[in-house]
């Protein structure tokens, strides 16, 4: 198998499995999170603008790790450096 | 299909170059600072003032309540980076409305220059508030095993800050426009408006950690 395919079949099968192994750990902690925050908001409601402002910032640090694995997986389908080098060949021959 | 703004080039001499992200950032500081100028222009104390001024004083005494809440006990210091980070972001995000516009924090270098310029004002501020000598002590803190990781900890907190703007607006421009090939008209509408909710609180979420960043550096501790 030439270099060419070879390149482009590792770039696609990692970008799925990135973003599908990356995004299972966020989504269970967010889930933790937010749980939590509901039952302390049931227990002390008065104190719910804090507990609503921790929880958004706390979330947004839990979604940043989602994010990282977004950001390579669409770096590897639409910005490959290794996919351009070989093509770059390809067409320069 | 674009990644970045940055692409979309205008002008171009030798190494020098106007791309869509600085004429966008550019036409959004002059939007943002004529509407400022123009409001502000005649505030009045009576009872009866003028709506754009009303809205002006809630966006203001806001994001002044927010810094007091985090923990910094002198909001007006820090209310005009924290604002302006608070209200760029917020604006760049919002205008994505506007058909044809792409938001530069979708590119890379606005959200990696934002990010610098937190990683430059939190030092600013602690030196300012504790001395350089404070400052610096806090670094050891807990124990002086803890510097390495304490330094390494600035720096991830500043890279995690420009990736995650990027990343939320880069992803959610992106996902539009590969369902407009797929299924157009009604499902992409929603991931557009699931984009402006994102852009807001990625918004209120960069400017909320610069706070806190700034109130971990300020914060002396009472022996």
């Amino acid at each position: 198998m030439e270099g060419m395919t070879l390149i482009a079949i590792v770039s696609i099968i990692t970008a799925g499995v990135t973003i599908a192994l990356g995004s299972i750990a966020p989504a269970l902690g967010e889930g933790r999170a937010v749980s939590t925050a509901l039952s302390s908001l049931a227990q002390q409601p008065d104190a719910a603008s804090t507990i609503t402002r921790t929880l958004f910032v706390g979330l947004a640090m839990i979604e940043s790790i989602a994010i990282y694995c977004l950001v390579i997986s669409m770096i590897l389908i639409f910005a490959n450096p290794f996919w351009n080098h070989v093509i770059a060949q390809a067409t320069g021959k | 299909m674009r990644l970045t703004p940055d692409e979309l080039v205008f002008w171009r001499y030798g190494f020098l170059e106007l791309n869509n992200t600085i004429v966008t950032t550019w036409g959004l500081m002059v939007v943002m600072t004529f509407g400022a100028w123009l409001i502000t222009r005649k505030l009045v104390t009576e009872v009866h003032i003028s709506r754009w001024q009303g809205f002006l004083e809630i966006v203001v005494t806001t994001i002044e309540k927010q810094i007091q809440e985090v923990g910094l006990h002198n909001p007006a210091k820090y209310l005009g980076f924290l604002g302006t980070l608070f209200l760029l972001i917020a604006v760049s995000n919002l205008c994505a409305i506007i058909p044809g516009y792409e938001a530069p924090t979708g590119s890379l270098s606005t959200t990696s220059a934002l990010a610098i310029s937190v990683f430059v004002a939190v030092p600013f501020f602690g030196i300012a508030e504790q001395g350089l000598g404070g400052y610096l002590k806090s670094y050891l803190k807990p124990t002086w095993i803890m510097l390495p990781f304490n330094i390494i900890s600035e720096l991830s907190r500043t890279f995690a800050l420009a990736i995650r703007l990027f990343g939320n607006i880069m992803s959610g421009t992106m996902i539009v426009g590969i369902l407009l090939t797929i299924t157009p008209l009604i499902f992409p509408d929603f991931m557009y408006l699931l984009g402006l909710l994102t852009g807001m609180v990625q918004a209120y979420i960069f400017s909320i950690l610069a706070t806190v960043y700034i109130a971990a550096a300020t914060r002396t501790r009472a022996a």
